[in-house]
């Protein structure tokens, strides 16, 4: 499809629409709170004082960072092939059992950074192999990933309370979650890190596996923008029908880069099952995989958009449960609207307010020239 | 005859859970069929249960309830209609958006409002649909076999059910026997040829996507004023998910579109009563297979292992008019 709008400054463009647009998300959350009786300014205060007034809070804020740039990468690289992955929530959910396994396996016997090594092989793999079906089926067989996707983190829902219900549980008990992890299974806390501000990180789970997320954030902007498979997926999700006229076989292309989502998706269960519960529970995932759709729309799927994207959310998450606390009566369900309204303003209406930013810009631009020739007459 | 009455009554349950099933798939058939993919069934299916709930708790009136749900559920559809229609954006990104927001909004408001843990006031009398029961229905029911049947499953359900059912033929007549349904068609298949004949593509997807409005809004009316009494956070469940599988699975066809909704709630009430129970031959079957196989079953359709399933050519392009 050509492009009907002027182009804009990289600034603008990168900068300030998403900008506008997170700041319109926001001022339609506040009507929600008003609509609650609440002073959408009282709850702004508690939620930023709730995500950064003390080290512990920051140390929550970052944790649930790192599981949102797991997930987010996760969408974002599938985005840069065409692909619209809704299925992070269940790849990560399926990658738990890799996390799982490996802790289970070795925890008793190996530090934890013989333990870690293992774990993300298990996750990655798991989460690639839920990844590997809908890409497969939608590569040969022409199924639609958006469809399949879906209906896998249903079965993958599925299999999990069967695993976790029948099979992983420990015998007589009643808990449905693996057994807790001894110190082998346990990640080691970033404490060292946030001392180095003179932060405390007190009981935040704020550990190693955030410094991973780092890694793998940079990962994929060197496989995305430095290597030649980023650039064929890059080409056939702009234009399949070039990507074909060169040679590129999207079958590989497809199959190749939802595995790589599903293993981005699958890493982000190092963090709460390595990191902080030190076992795998039911529904562990908590929608983390849906809040990277948000966080890869808001981030325009480049890893420097996405790692404050992702600290946004992790505010939004930690400084919630703040409001929680002080306004009973907004719970941390306001997360998932305003989770809603980002996908809607960043993502489904991103050029709503393209072509009004569009003409000022030009407005500006013309006058400048004006002015330069005025001056130079 | 244990057996049969147990068949009855699994029949029976299975009629009770389709009913939401084939409003919404209903509703999804109306949009994709012109061309808009709509993720966004269970945020309006879950909107409008909400709407009807707390308005018909408030008002003690079933009809403002059931009015209520299908305008909250035909906005939500504006709301889709307008990002992914006007603005042309991704019809995908936009309906998952809707899900988020009314899944948030929901159980923040009905907190709000009603300060029952996300829940609205417990209906009855007047502020809930009533089951309807057909003459002679208690007389015939010592009938064998016919009786039970007349009296169990014809008989004894809401107007909304009969309503459900009475849908999917009158879906099929709008879509293949009126102008506007072979306008709704062409322009999921080649919007171009219909702006061509001098017909707004834009005016007939937004009255597409209202009427999935309308259907939703009958949906979620179903599942807090005639199933429950009364809405409780997070009651679709998935529904919206299973109604787009079961429309996939059904090709696009209204008629299937039953017979689908019908074997996903059958397997749905199978589910709930194999709780425990063991199955003649086979032995114990997991519930979570039971509960996983409409997904398993839409994926192998659409792998094309059984048939193959073709959507509508323009599905999830948005429509640029030629500059």
């Amino acid at each position: 499809m050509s492009n009907p709008y002027a182009k804009l400054p990289a600034w603008a463009e990168y900068g300030l629409i998403p900008l506008v647009n997170l700041v319109v998300a926001f001022l339609v959350a506040g009507l929600v709170v008003l609509l609650v009786g609440e002073n959408p300014l009282n709850a702004a205060y508690h939620m930023i004082n709730g995500a950064f007034g003390r080290g512990e809070y920051i140390g929550f804020t970052l944790y649930y960072a790192t599981t949102f740039i797991f997930t987010g990468l996760s969408v974002a690289v599938a985005f840069h092939a065409g692909l619209f992955n809704i299925g992070s929530e269940g790849q990560a959910y399926i990658g738990g059992i890799g996390v799982a396994l490996a802790c289970l396996w070795l925890d008793k016997t190996m530090p934890w950074f013989i333990v870690l090594p293992v774990a993300i092989i298990g996750s990655a793999g798991f989460g690639a192999l839920w990844a590997f079906l809908p890409g497969w089926l939608q590569a040969k067989r022409g199924s639609h990933i958006v469809i399949t996707t879906i209906m896998f983190n249903f079965i993958a829902s599925s299999i999990m309370v069967y695993l976790l219900t029948k099979v992983m549980k420990p015998l007589g008990s009643m808990a449905t979650q693996t057994r807790t992890f001894e110190a082998g299974g346990q990640l080691p806390k970033l404490d060292w890190l946030l001392s180095i501000f003179g932060l405390n990180v007190g009981n935040a789970p704020f550990n190693v596996s955030f410094l991973l997320a780092l890694v793998a954030a940079f990962g994929v902007w060197v496989l995305i923008w430095r290597t030649r498979f980023g650039y064929e997926m890059r080409t056939m999700g702009h234009s399949p029908s070039a990507a074909r006229y060169a040679g590129i076989s999207e079958t590989r292309i497809t199959i190749i880069v939802m595995m790589i989502s599903g293993g981005l998706a699958g890493m982000m269960a190092l963090n709460p099952i390595m990191g902080e519960q030190f076992r795998m529970q039911l529904d562990f995932v908590q929608g983390a995989g849906f809040v990277g759709i948000a966080v890869a729309l808001m981030g325009r799927s480049h890893p420097a958009g996405i790692i404050p994207a992702a600290i946004l959310f992790g505010m939004l998450y930690q400084g919630g449960a703040e409001i929680a606390f002080e306004m009973p009566s907004i719970s941390r369900d306001m997360i998932v609207i305003i989770q809603g309204l980002v996908i809607l303003f960043a993502g489904a209406l991103e050029n709503m307010f393209r072509p009004a930013i569009g003409r000022a810009f030009a407005a500006i631009g013309s006058r400048a020239t004006a002015a330069a020739q005025t001056r130079g007459a | 005859m244990d057996l049969f009455h147990t068949i009855i009554a699994l029949l029976e349950s299975t009629i009770r859970v389709s009913v939401p099933l084939i409003f919404a798939a209903l509703a999804g058939l109306f949009t994709e069929r012109a061309g808009v993919f709509d993720i966004g069934l269970e945020g309006k299916m879950l909107g409008a249960a909400f709407a009807a709930g707390a308005v018909a708790a408030v008002s003690g009136s079933v009809m403002a309830g059931l009015l209520a749900a299908i305008v909250i559920s035909v906005l939500l559809g504006l709301v889709h209609g307008y990002a992914s229609i006007t603005q042309r954006g991704s019809q995908i990104v936009s309906g998952v958006a809707i899900n988020f927001v009314v899944a948030g909004s929901t159980v923040i408001l009905g907190e709000a409002w009603f300060r029952q843990g996300g829940r609205t006031p417990a209906l009855a009398g007047d502020a809930r649909f009533q089951t309807v029961t057909f003459p002679f229905a208690d007389a015939v029911k010592d009938v064998p076999v016919l009786g039970p049947v007349y009296s169990s499953l014809l008989s004894g359900h809401f107007v909304l059910t009969y309503f459900a059912f009475a849908m999917v033929p009158i879906s099929w007549w709008i879509l293949y026997r009126t102008r506007f349904g072979l306008r709704l068609r062409a322009v999921g298949e080649n919007p171009g040829a219909v702006d061509t004949a001098g017909i707004s593509v834009i005016w007939l997807r937004y009255r597409a996507v209202i009427c999935a409005g309308i259907l939703c809004g009958f949906a979620g009316a179903y599942l807090s004023l005639a199933m429950n009494a009364g809405f409780v956070k997070g009651m679709t469940a998935g529904k919206g998910y299973i109604a787009l599988a079961a429309l996939i699975f059904a090709k696009w066809r209204p008629v299937n579109i039953m017979l689908a909704c019908l074997l996903f709630g059958f397997l749905d009430a199978l589910a709930i009563r194999l709780q425990g129970n063991p199955l003649p031959l086979i032995g114990q079957v997991p519930v979570q297979l039971m509960q996983a196989l409409p997904y398993i079953l839409t994926v192998v359709l659409l792998a094309g292992f059984i048939g193959k399933a073709i959507p509508p050519k323009a599905g999830g392009i948005p429509y640029v008019k030629e500059r």
